[in-house]
């Protein structure tokens, strides 16, 4: 399942992340690594980025690049080790 | 002297800790082959005389984005006695990252954990001494917002300086992998630090539901802007006005009697060149620091990150970010400070784009001139509707532009940005910034603007024995040059040598227009409904919104893209677009009305 299939306030752990060295350096930076749990705060409107928060960071990002991390859907925040 | 450099990622506070540790005293660095501005200051810490050099706020040392080569070039080949790294505490687990690599980096580091007034409310406590024990490195914790820890933590650079050590270059080949800095981070986190299984509900989340409401979240940023606006351009008018009276006084008082023993020519030159130059530098003062005012409060208080949620699906289409929203809208009020401004973006394609769209916002000084010559040309019924056209035609003009340039001037920065929690500015960051901006505009850009506003007296004004801005000047002569180019848009050589005058400043073109036909006010007006027609008008008006920027907007496109080649690209494309949009609507409305 794709970042962008979430419903907002659904939470999911980092499985994948398929992308450009760039982005995906980028990404890691700001929380999105392999294992890490999220969850979306809310969709922008028309078409716009998502809101995503890890841990105690919160993340925008645009849909075409969420669309390049894969996440597995998860029942609950699950507390951070 | 010692070299420190600070850096940390964006959103840390790290310009904050800057200001409040070298206070008014920080300039515009120079440093070899670096493309964007380093703010650097002289301070003493404990022993030492230090330079302190403000790098940009980046994510990791790899080199992929503008700000991250930045800082690899600066590091790799500026010798430096310690690297000082700022780290959001609220975030430490995250930005461990970066103090590990830094770490790598084989020069004398140290760590400064920023904002423990918010950890603190959030329940985040870290023990120094353990982490720093952890790291090998010394460990601070200050709230640089709040001036907290901030004496405990110069002590401590003060220490790391004593160190007899000769200041060295980074290396960089050497990055660690993610699995090792996996591994170390849940090591020296470990015992130091503890971060509550669940943190209490942000207020930043509340309020998020309205801001970023998905129905009500764009009408009310328009409003914010509205209103932004509003408040820029009513304090800022008088206080423009009250600079220019200043600066007519002094010219009256002082400058006149002080020159009047001298020849007629170079007392012209004197008073209509070098001094209304500096009193076009002057005017802008106010405006400047009052927009940063107000944009250090936007920024600050993390209402931009939101303006670029909020506009990004709009703006991506156009191959720019809603940051460069805010700034063109700001553009509509005056494209100087909207420029400045652009350094809010990060990636310098993004930047260079903006600075394109943006002097094709109707500014407040073109508003003037449309004003006058609407009210000269048309009926009270139709006047509302012209103005209504331009506007339109500056918004169209812009995303025309936007779009033709977006693949020349495309970012492959990706869009993924931190939405940082809403905080209250201090008074003393907002007027730092406002001081500091407009420092930065009277270093940068007053030479050129004198040198503009001087030629353009010369063009005006030689030879000596003509009728200044009469047809026998370089202006008049320069215009009937341009006759072949500029009679099929419906300029004449009159016009002409107003728009010359319209380089200046975009409101001068009034003045200009009674210098020329020799009258003033409503009998002006009058007379110039007399030498054109109402097509002639429309077309000079929309030549006057596209041509060229002001001489001050071109300046401050110099400075912030330090790039000739780039800044010529901004004063001929807006050209060429003048003519074809003025020549598509004079011929085609003189064709349409069988003329």
């Amino acid at each position: 399942m794709r970042l962008t299939d979430l419903a907002p306030g659904q939470h999911a752990r980092v499985t994948a992340v398929h992308s450009s060295e760039h982005l995906a350096h980028r990404l890691a930076a700001l929380g999105f690594r392999t294992g890490k749990p999220l969850q979306i705060v809310r969709h922008g409107a028309l078409s716009g980025p998502l809101q995503v928060r890890l841990g105690t960071t919160d993340v925008i990002l645009r849909r075409s690049e969420a669309a390049q991390i894969e996440v597995l859907p998860v029942p609950e925040e699950i507390p951070a080790a | 002297m010692k070299r420190i450099a600070l850096i940390g990622m964006p959103n840390t506070g790290k310009s904050t800790l800057f200001n409040r540790l070298t206070g008014a005293s920080a300039r515009v660095g120079n440093w070899p082959g670096i493309t964007v501005d380093l703010m650097t200051a002289k301070i003493l810490v404990g022993a030492h005389m230090a330079e302190l050099v403000d790098l940009p706020g980046i994510y990791d040392l790899h080199g992929y984005s503008d700000d991250e080569a930045v800082v690899r070039q600066f590091l790799e080949t500026t010798p430096t006695d310690l690297v000082l790294l700022i780290v959001n505490t609220v975030q430490i687990e995250r930005q461990m990252t970066l103090a590990l690599q830094v770490r790598a980096l084989g020069l004398p580091c140290m760590l400064l954990l920023n904002m423990a007034d918010e950890a603190r409310k959030l329940g985040i406590t870290v023990d120094t001494e353990k982490l720093s024990a952890a790291l090998a490195m010394p460990v601070a914790l200050i709230s640089a917002k709040y001036g907290e820890g901030q004496p405990a933590a110069l002590k401590k650079i003060g220490q790391a300086l004593d160190v007899p050590r000769e200041a060295g270059t980074a290396k960089l080949d050497a990055l660690l992998t993610p699995e090792q800095i996996e591994r170390e981070t849940a090591q020296a986190l470990h015992q130091a630090v503890h971060v509550p299984a669940r943190l209490p509900e942000h207020l930043s989340d509340k309020l998020d539901r309205v801001v970023l409401h998905p129905a009500f979240g764009l009408p009310l940023f328009f409003l914010c802007m509205l209103l932004l606006f509003q408040a820029v351009f009513l304090l800022g008018t008088p206080l423009q006005g009250a600079m220019t009276w200043l600066f007519d006084q002094a010219k009256t008082l002082v400058v006149e009697p002080v020159v009047s023993p001298l020849p007629q020519f170079v007392q012209g030159f004197l008073i209509d060149g070098l001094w209304s130059g500096l009193s076009t530098v002057a005017a802008f003062v106010p405006l400047i620091v009052l927009f940063f005012l107000f944009m250090a409060v936007v920024e600050d208080s993390g209402y931009l990150s939101r303006a670029a949620f909020l506009t990004d699906a709009l703006m991506s289409r156009l191959g720019l970010d809603g940051r460069s929203f805010v700034m063109i809208l700001m553009g509509f009020g005056c494209n100087v400070p909207a420029i400045m401004g652009t350094r809010v973006m990060r990636s310098r394609p993004h930047r260079l784009l903006s600075m394109l769209v943006i002097p094709l916002s109707l500014c407040s000084a073109r508003l003037q001139v449309f004003l006058f010559l609407i009210a000269a040309m048309f009926s009270p019924h139709n006047a509302p509707w012209v103005l209504f056209s331009l506007y339109l035609m500056s918004f169209v003009t812009a995303i025309l532009t936007a779009l033709i340039f977006k693949k020349r001037y495309h970012s492959t920065e990706p869009f993924v940005i931190e939405l940082p929690p809403y905080r209250m500015p201090t008074p003393m960051q907002i007027w730092l910034r406002g001081w500091q901006e407009v420092r930065h505009f009277l270093h940068r850009a007053t030479k050129m603007i004198i040198i503009g506003v001087v030629c353009v007296w010369i063009l005006t004004h030689v030879p000596f024995n003509a009728v200044p801005a009469g047809p026998d000047t370089l202006a008049g002569m320069l215009g009937r040059l341009l006759q072949p180019l500029l009679a099929p848009i419906g300029i004449d050589v009159k016009l002409t040598v107003a728009l010359m005058f319209g380089f200046i400043a975009k409101e001068i073109v009034i003045g200009a227009f009674a210098v020329i036909y020799g009258m003033q006010g409503d009998t002006l007006a009058a007379h110039m409904a007399t030498q054109m027609d109402w097509t002639q008008a429309v077309s000079f008006m929309l030549f006057t919104l596209i041509y060229t920027p002001c001489v001050s907007t071109i300046a401050a496109i110099r400075s912030e893209s330090k790039s000739a080649k780039f800044t010529l690209l901004s004063v001929a494309w807006p050209l060429v677009l003048a003519w074809m949009v003025s020549f598509v609507f004079y011929q085609s409305a003189r064709h349409l009305l069988g003329q």
